[in-house]
């Protein structure tokens, strides 16, 4: 029994290809960066300068790619585990373009040198305030959608595009409250070691809730459909996403070990980032699990290798984080590759590999069809991906460790044993490492656009009639 | 300084890292007596797009222990050290505040290790110690650290960081000149002058300026210069152009510049002025390290001057 509305794939189509450019332009300037540090005769330009460069890189990838990947799959899971079209489609088009104009302010201001100064929230006050106007409208759309569902319960993968939208939005607000001065600078609303906290309880929540809560949403829907299984345990699945909202918001203050910060705040930031562990573990274990009984599907199937994988990841580097996030290893860790290394492993491992699987889920269905045009080609993609992100995280953990031990050796006298230049120059053959492990990560998203490319080509664009609810079975 | 405006939001703190706790011992215990004895893999009942669905298997064991461990370690650790509202904690640890912070321990602990061996030279003379050499590793391992980050790795400086080794001095050469430079830090201040001379006017000094020391010049405009000069400049740099090292003033007839000698640089320099400053040492390191680093750095430049 079908109705004759379809689902509305057109905003989901635009925000997924725009994920695969995004996807490239942004690890592309990456790899320039990464480039840069190797050879720093190619900081050419002011604009080109490894200082804006990186800004760039780091909004690209996470807002850019990471956002796009996000609004697509959510709207692509709230119409269809919701059994209903999108509420209000003409704002959940302006989301897209609105969303895309950001992107490029982004680009333009960045190398240009107008900034903020905040990590991950550079951009500058007026194109704070359309990312506000736009993230409300995201909510609207989503909720709204969410309030006119045709089943009775809500599927648990909505209660983490939930989650993240709603928490994202209040980061968002808080930390870019500022003064404007000019049109194209502002000063934080916030003053000295308040404002270190406020951007770190920001920074570490944008961790937690955008490139975690809503890519665990995007799991959630992307691995039982991929393994056609179901999902492991709901009783974990509300364990875990409760559990998660409670701890994740303290974490923040660990970014802050032995600074101006009070000693308590510290503390109590490090103590909830070890709780996390387990919060994040039942994620990965919910994931994984629900392969049991598929796990042959492994062999065959690149696209359960890039979700699955990706859980591997996600499972590293929540282990890696409350490590780190202990005052005694950070004393060795922080400002060394080896936070590189550690955001990396989430980045690429975890939140590109987890877009990136359901890109691929998405992408043919966009069109009407099933299969991309290659299958060998994703199995390539994910080979080339999997060897870039060891490359790098291995390649940063060495040189993170190293210069960590460097920076605190001392001779006989007490005085140091290496100036910082000396560390510089021991970390130049890692630093080509991650270079070369970059490259193969680009690489594979260029494979990827290719596929894109001619799974699309003379196709029609496709919009699936909506389903019907199944009446629960007992 | 208290970190809170008012006691009620340390309450507040409180209050909410106790429920966040609370919470995670909620899950725990509410869940730990699911009825294990039915069979795993039981449907939750719900189907979502066609085939979504969910079993209902009961909380991975290891995992549930993990999150004990992690909860309990986490209660001790609040009531060991600060974190619970500004608490201090059984221990009463802190980082910095107080004589038994970590870092006064730490710095007493080193201050014992390794004050004899730097003591042992700061009773020495300068000139003394400059000849030694291991106290001259010594120094160098200390520039190499606190110095090289402006005076370079050679301390042959760059444009706005003078050159160490060239025996050329802003403010004297002295042994004990360049342990007063290191230990109180220096202001150096031009005014502009863009103003009060013009576009001209700075342009004929500047001209004049590069005659001192022999350098390619329009020499009409050296000649309506060398006036201007006598008028502004003189009175810090000396009527000769040979500077004042009791101001920093430099001397403006050698071969050696600060900011470049061009006369483009010069007009700038002039036209705007400079202000330059080198931070003090002296509360930061301690007499008996500065003392070595003077020592180091005039044995760069007394071995040039011997050549």
């Amino acid at each position: 029994m079908q109705s004759q509305a379809t689902y509305n794939y057109k905003v989901v189509r635009q925000f997924a290809i725009m994920t695969v450019v995004w996807g490239i332009v942004g690890m592309l300037v990456g790899v320039i960066a990464a480039a840069q540090l190797v050879w720093p005769e190619l900081n050419v330009a002011e604009w080109l300068h490894f200082g804006r460069l990186r800004p760039l890189h780091t909004n690209a990838v996470i807002f850019a790619f990471g956002g796009c990947a996000l609004f697509a799959t959510s709207y692509y899971v709230v119409q269809r585990t919701n059994h209903t079209t999108l509420f209000a489609p003409w704002l959940a088009s302006f989301t897209f373009w609105g969303w895309q104009l950001i992107i490029v302010l982004a680009a333009i201001t960045l190398p240009l040198g107008f900034t903020s100064g905040k990590e991950y929230a550079e951009l500058e006050w007026p194109i704070d305030i359309l990312i506000a106007v736009v993230w409300v409208a995201y909510a609207v759309v989503f909720f709204g959608t969410i309030g006119k569902r045709k089943t009775s319960h809500i599927y648990v993968a909505n209660w983490f595009y939930g989650a993240f939208i709603i928490t994202v939005a209040l980061l968002h607000i808080v930390n870019s409250a500022e003064i404007p001065v000019t049109l194209t600078k502002s000063y934080s609303a916030y003053a000295g070691v308040q404002d270190a906290m406020v951007q770190w309880w920001y920074g570490h929540n944008a961790v937690g809730f955008f490139l975690t809560a809503g890519f665990l949403g995007m799991m959630y829907y992307f691995v039982p459909k991929q393994a056609e299984r179901p999902v492991y345990s709901y009783r974990l699945s509300v364990v875990h996403f409760w559990a998660l909202i409670f701890t994740y918001m303290w974490a923040g203050p660990h970014h802050l070990h032995y600074t101006a910060l009070p000693d308590w705040t510290q503390s109590v930031g490090m103590m909830f980032s070890l709780i996390l562990m387990a919060p994040s573990w039942g994620g990965m274990i919910n994931g994984v699990m629900t392969l049991s009984g598929a796990w042959h599907k492994l062999r065959t199937d690149p696209i359960l290798k890039f979700l699955i994988t990706s859980l591997s990841f996600y499972g590293m580097s929540t282990f890696e984080g409350p490590m780190m996030s202990v005052k005694t290893v950070n004393a060795l860790s922080h400002y060394t590759d080896w936070t590189v290394g550690h955001v990396h492993s989430g980045a690429l491992g975890w939140v590109a590999m987890v877009s990136i699987g359901s890109i691929y889920y998405l992408i043919p269905r966009m069109y009407g069809k099933t299969e991309m045009y290659s299958t060998k080609l994703i199995t390539t993609h994910f080979w080339i991906a999997t060897i870039g992100v060891v490359l790098y995280i291995a390649s940063m953990w060495i040189s993170g460790v190293m210069q960590g031990l460097m920076w605190r050796a001392t001779n006989p006298d007490g005085t140091l044993t290496y100036s910082f230049v000396e560390s510089v120059k021991a970390s130049y053959p890692f630093w080509t490492i991650r270079f070369i492990g970059g490259v193969l990560f680009l690489s594979g998203m260029l494979l990827m656009f290719y596929n894109v490319l001619k799974t699309i080509a003379g196709e029609k664009a496709y919009n699936a009639p909506v389903l019907a609810p199944q009446a629960a079975h007992a | 300084m208290a970190d809170f405006t008012s006691g009620f939001w340390n309450a507040y703190v409180m209050v909410l890292v106790a429920l966040s706790l609370a919470y995670c011992i909620f899950v725990l215990v509410s869940n730990n007596k699911v009825d294990r004895s039915h069979e795993l893999n039981q449907l939750h009942g719900h189907v979502w797009d066609e085939n979504l669905c969910e079993y209902n298997n009961p909380l991975p064991r290891w995992w549930m222990y993990l999150f004990w461990i992690t909860v309990i370690f986490g209660i001790v650790y609040l009531i060991l050290y600060p974190g619970f509202g500004n608490n201090k904690g059984i221990y009463g640890w802190s980082s910095a505040v107080g004589e038994n912070s970590q870092y006064q321990q730490e710095m007493r602990k080193a201050n014992e290790k390794y004050a004899p061996i730097f003591d042992k030279y700061a009773k020495m003379d300068l000139k003394a110690v400059s000849a030694d050499a291991e106290a001259k590793a010594m120094g160098q391992r200390l520039f190499l650290t606190y110095c090289a980050q402006c005076h370079g790795g050679d301390a042959r400086g760059a444009k706005g960081f003078p050159n160490l080794t060239d025996n050329d001095w802003l403010y004297g050469g002295a042994p004990d000149t360049i342990k007063t430079t290191i230990l109180g830090g220096r202001q150096g201040m031009m005014p502009p002058f863009g103003p009060a001379l013009g576009g001209d006017g700075v342009k004929d000094v500047a001209n004049y300026v590069r005659s001192l020391s022999g350098l390619a010049h329009d020499s009409l405009r050296a000649q309506r210069g060398k006036d201007l000069f006598a008028q502004n400049c003189a009175a810090c740099h000396g009527p000769e152009g040979t500077g004042n090292q009791g101001i920093g003033a430099p001397n403006l007839t050698d071969k050696t510049w600060l900011y470049g000698s061009a006369e483009a640089t010069i007009i700038e320099t002039v036209t705007k002025g400079r202000t330059n400053r080198m931070p003090s040492f002296e509360s930061f390191l301690g007499d008996a390290k500065v003392h070595l680093l003077a020592a180091y750095v005039y044995g760069l430049s007394a071995k040039t001057a011997e050549k």
